[in-house]
Order: C-alpha cells, then structure tokens, then sequence
C-alpha cells in the first residue's frame, strides 16, 4: 500500500516530536555525565556541551575521598534489599489471605485497608508516630517507613484472586495447608507481578528521600540521596555566592555535584534496560478492576 | 407472646448457628488469619495510629504531658491558620501547581502515548520507550539537583548559553514567576514518559477489529485515534484522573522542598511544605498538625468527589 502525502507528512510530524523528546530526556543526564568527566575550568566557560572537554576523575576522586560517601552507598543498599524484603512479604501476605472469598472479614478489612488510600494523617502525626514507637534515627524505622503500598497490595490481591480455585483445592486433598498452598502453588504462579513489584518497591527505597531525611539525625545512617542533597545545597551555595568559582581548573564544587548525581544515580540507571520488561508488563491494569 | 417467644428463640438459634460456622471459618483459615497479623499490625501502627494523633489539631501539645494528657483547645489552631498571613498563599500555591501539571503534564501524557502508538516500527518504538521511561529511575533529589546545575547563574548551561546569545543572566530559581514553570517542566520530565506505559497497555487491550473496520470505511489515521483510540481509553484516563486528583495534595511536597528557597515561597510555598516547616523546623506540632488536617479532609473530600463525578460521566469509578 503506497502512503498518501498526508501520511507522510504525519509520519515526519510523529517522528519529529519523538525525536525531541528523546533529546530533552537525555540530554541533560548526557551533560551531566559529560561534564562530571571534565575540567572545572571548560564546565564554567561553556565550552562542555556536546562532548568531554580536559578529560579527568578529579571530581570523582574528591567524591570517593570525602567522608561518608562508602557508608551513604553501604547505607541505602541496606535499606533498598532489607526495605524491599520486608515490603514484599507484607504484600503478599496481606495480598494472598485478602484473596480469599472465604476469608471472614474480608470486606471489612478490605475497607480497612483501601481506607488509607483516601485519607492520610499527614506528617506531623506519622512523625510523632514514629517517635512514640521509638522509631526516629533508627534503622528499623527507615525500614518501616512507607513499607506497605496499599496500591501494591490491591495489584497483588488481583493477581491472587485471578488464579482458579481448582490450583488450591487439588492442593488441599494432598494434605498441604494455605501456607503450603500459597508457597508452592501461588508464588510461582504470581512470579510476573511480584516481581514487577519487588521493583518498584526497590526503585522507590533506592531513590527514598524525604522521610530518610525527616527520620534520621545520625550521619552514620543517612542513605545517599540525603548524602546528596546535602552537598548540592552545600555546593551551591558556595559557588552562587560567588566565592569559589573554579577550585582548580580540573575540579570545582559544580563538577564534584555533577560526579555525585551520577554516583547517585548510575545503579538504577544500569540496572534499567534489564528489568524494563517487567515494567512494561501492563500491571496496573490489574489494579483498575480493584 | 408465645409468637414473639419462639421468634426470639429462633434467632438466638441463628445465632449461635452464625457464630458456630464463624467460629468453624475461623479454625479453618487459621493460617491466613496468622498470614494477615504482620500485616494488619502494620497499618494499625502506621496508618491508624497517626490517625489516632490528629487529636493534637485541636489540643495544645506538650512533650510532657504526651498527645492524649495535652489540654483541648478546640478550633485555635485552625481559626489561626485561616487568619493568618500564609493560609491564602498555600492554598493557592497548591492549587496552581496543580492546576499546571494537569493541564500541561497531564495532557501530554495522553498526547505521547496516543503519538508513541503511531509509531509503527516497533524498534523504533521500543527504543523511544526505553529512553523516555528512564527518567521514572531518577530520583527527585537527582532531579532536583540537575535542575539546580543546569539553572545555576554562574555556571549552568542555560546561563552560559543566554550569555552567549548576548542576554543576561537570569537567576532562574530565585525568581518567584518562574517556579511554576521549573517545577512543571521538571515533574514532567520524570513523569511524562513512564506515564504512557498505562495507556499504551491500554490501547493494545483494543480490539484490533475496530480497526480494521474504520479501515474499510476509509478513515483517516487522525479518525482512529478520535472514534476509536480514544474512546477505548477513556476509562482509563478517568481512573488515572481521579489518582491524580486524589494525590494532588499531597504528592508535591518532595520536588517543591528540594527547589524552592525563601525568596520564592511567595508562589512555591505549597501547604505540605508549610506543614513540614511549621511541624519539623519550628516545632509547632499541634498547628502543623491541624493544616495537614485541614490538607487531608480536602484531599478526602477530593477522591470521594472525583470518583462520584465519574461514576455519573462514565459510569465506572475506582471502586
């Protein structure tokens, strides 16, 4: 079939707007990588734009050399395997017996649940929550914080209660009771949408900020996005005042901010093209019928 | 009387038959019942239990005394928010901000999928997705900080290339009339491509039947996507609406704290912002709690609302 002119044209349109949209994505991740890699002294004059320019580590040298960068990193792989660990299990423990028609209460505590998805406390409440169970600069606190998603849970439940019946009752005559049940027979079963959610619930404790920072007052526990901001007001400070332009001219405070956004960001970033399928994977569709 | 009697013993006898097979329920699913304490535990502690603090919006809190021996001083803390200086200013902040990332990021959600769909070599198209979701994988706080660098005036690039174009210098994040704008294009930055993912399984769950159909009876690309994209999408653009009004107080916080500053709170200062200055910088716990308060009963107010609205339009809601 020969296209019109008209398709034609579209077709440019469509590709030409996609075009740049690509190119706001990326760009200003590719500037900040590039100039992270480049002198202080060619950042400052604009001369970086499309490429390295005075290739050098500096910047991430005076990153790694600073105090509290290894045990920030240490700090939020802790928090996002622990963290992500403990959501899942809730999930899909709250998900599988919520999956359950036969279950007393259901309705109830269905309600109970969905119930915090329309009204939240707020801060102030949830913090002195948090103070009263002894929680505030505490591991444990961050672990818990934010540690069940109720959406999730829905999602889970839905994916729960589209496995037929006939899987457990077959299960059943052979003798194995729910936990049995929901570990041989559902968890497998489920495998696509735990772990789209295993990710989800990772990328959210990975890139976890304000709470980490409202709970924690200790430096040896702050994970490595308040690590960050930190230095990016600290940074900004000192060079929107003016005072210290260039350090030296391969590294200034804008490019040691530059090498730590990648730092910051690089793992999740990495990780990405391989777990993009399970994004993809039409999840939330589950969740509308919720 | 002897009616009413054996009435009265019919009931009792339903009764104990209820709790009987309740009881039999119970024994039954033991183990599920085991599998939901964790879990029911956690939203007592952390979803009920704040609810339970809300009490301090109308008590004058002391640290000593603890949240339920405070002493009860009713509306106080609402009347001073309302009379005071900054009730209008965050109000109105939230609601701007929100109004803009509706219009702009909202939409253009919608209008990349519907676009990204037209894209009919799949490499291609799966290539474009990979980059636009990538930026879902960003922190705020990484966001935050490259809007920071690239926006800075003595160094940022946006700055050096006005130089260069032989203008001036623009403190962008310091200028009250320009916060709107960074913090939607920033949020939409995150957020637009990741977005799609939802209607895009959304237009593939259409039956590509119709399509062909409206191909036989010569419409246009631009007619498919108004008789038959779009309608097939609506139910979904209704629940993501209703999500996003839901949320509309309360997601904002985050990206507005990591780029506001003092001299743009005049259009930045939104009412979490103030909730999270007043509660945890300057200590003032019961009034903080009663805005957030005041915060979460529109929010309430809002959900319950969008979702009546769009059984009524659509004739399907969240729940």
């Amino acid at each position: 079939m020969k296209m019109s002119n008209s398709e034609k044209t579209a077709n440019i349109v469509i590709y030409l707007i996609m075009f740049v949209m690509v190119l706001v994505v990326l760009y200003p991740m590719w500037y900040i990588l590039i100039a992270s890699f480049s002198g202080a002294a060619e950042v400052s004059a604009g001369n970086v734009i499309l490429k390295v320019h005075d290739f050098n580590m500096g910047a991430y040298k005076r990153v790694f050399a600073m105090n509290g960068i290894a045990k920030a990193y240490f700090n939020t792989i802790f928090y996002t395997v622990f963290g992500t660990l403990l959501s899942i299990s809730l999930t899909i423990l709250g998900g599988y017996a919520l999956s359950k028609s036969r279950l007393y209460g259901r309705r109830g505590l269905l309600l109970f649940i969905t119930f915090t998805m329309w009204f939240n406390a707020g801060m102030m409440p949830t913090y002195l929550t948090y103070q009263t169970l002894n929680l505030v600069n505490t591991r444990m606190g961050i672990l818990l914080c934010g540690a069940v998603s109720t959406f999730y849970v829905i999602i889970m439940r839905t994916c729960f209660e589209a496995i037929p019946d006939s899987m457990e009752e077959s299960a059943k005559l052979d003798g194995a009771n729910d936990f049995q049940i929901l570990c041989s027979v559902y968890l497998p079963l489920a495998k696509p949408t735990i772990m789209t959610l295993v990710l989800y619930y990772m990328v959210s404790r990975w890139n976890g900020y304000f709470w980490s920072m409202i709970l924690l007052k200790d430096d040896n526990l702050i994970p490595l996005q308040v690590v960050l901001k930190k230095l990016i007001v600290t940074m900004s400070g000192l060079y929107d005042n003016g005072s210290t332009n260039a350090d030296t001219t391969q590294t200034s405070a804008e490019t040691v901010v530059y090498a730590t956004i990648v730092i910051a960001a690089a793992p999740m970033l990495l990780v990405y093209p391989f777990i993009q399928r399970f994004f993809a994977k039409g999840i939330m569709v589950g969740a509308v019928k919720g | 009387m002897s009616k009413t009697r054996t009435l009265r013993r019919l009931t009792s006898e339903e009764k104990k038959l209820k709790r009987y097979k309740l009881w039999q329920g119970i024994k039954r699913d033991k183990l599920l019942y085991i599998m939901l304490i964790p879990f029911v535990l956690y939203y007592i502690l952390f979803f009920y239990m704040p609810m339970f603090g809300l009490q301090l919006a109308f008590k004058d809190y002391s640290p000593l005394r603890g949240i339920i021996g405070s002493q009860w001083v009713g509306m106080k803390h609402f009347v001073n928010f309302f009379t005071g200086p900054y009730a209008w200013r965050v109000i109105r902040n939230t609601f701007m901000i929100n109004i803009y990332d509706l219009l702009i990021n909202f939409t253009a959600t919608i209008v990349v999928a519907l676009m990204l769909n037209e894209v009919i070599n799949k490499h291609i198209r799966s290539a474009i997705q990979t980059v636009i979701y990538m930026p879902h994988f960003v922190s705020t706080v990484v966001a935050a900080g490259m809007v920071v660098s690239l926006l800075s005036p003595s160094s940022g690039i946006i700055n050096t290339i006005l130089v260069k174009l032989g203008m001036e210098k623009i403190y962008f994040l310091a200028e009250p009339k320009y916060f709107r704008g960074i913090y939607t294009a920033m949020n939409g930055w995150q957020s637009i491509g990741f977005g799609t993912i939802i209607y895009t399984s959304a237009i593939c769950a259409i039956d590509d039947s119709l399509y062909e159909a409206a191909s036989i009876d010569g419409a246009g690309r631009l007619q498919k996507i108004i008789h038959i994209t779009l309608p097939g999408i609506a139910m979904t653009i209704t629940v993501m609406l209703i999500m996003k009004i839901g949320h509309m107080l309360s997601s904002s916080a985050e990206s507005v704290l990591l780029l506001y500053q003092p001299i743009t709170y005049e259009t930045a200062d939104v009412i979490n912002t103030y909730v999270y200055r007043e509660g945890l910088e300057s200590a003032n716990y019961s009034y903080s709690t009663a805005v957030g308060l005041f915060n979460g009963i529109v929010s309430f107010i809002l959900v319950i609302g969008a979702n009546k609205l769009s059984h009524k339009v659509n004739n399907a809601g969240l729940w």
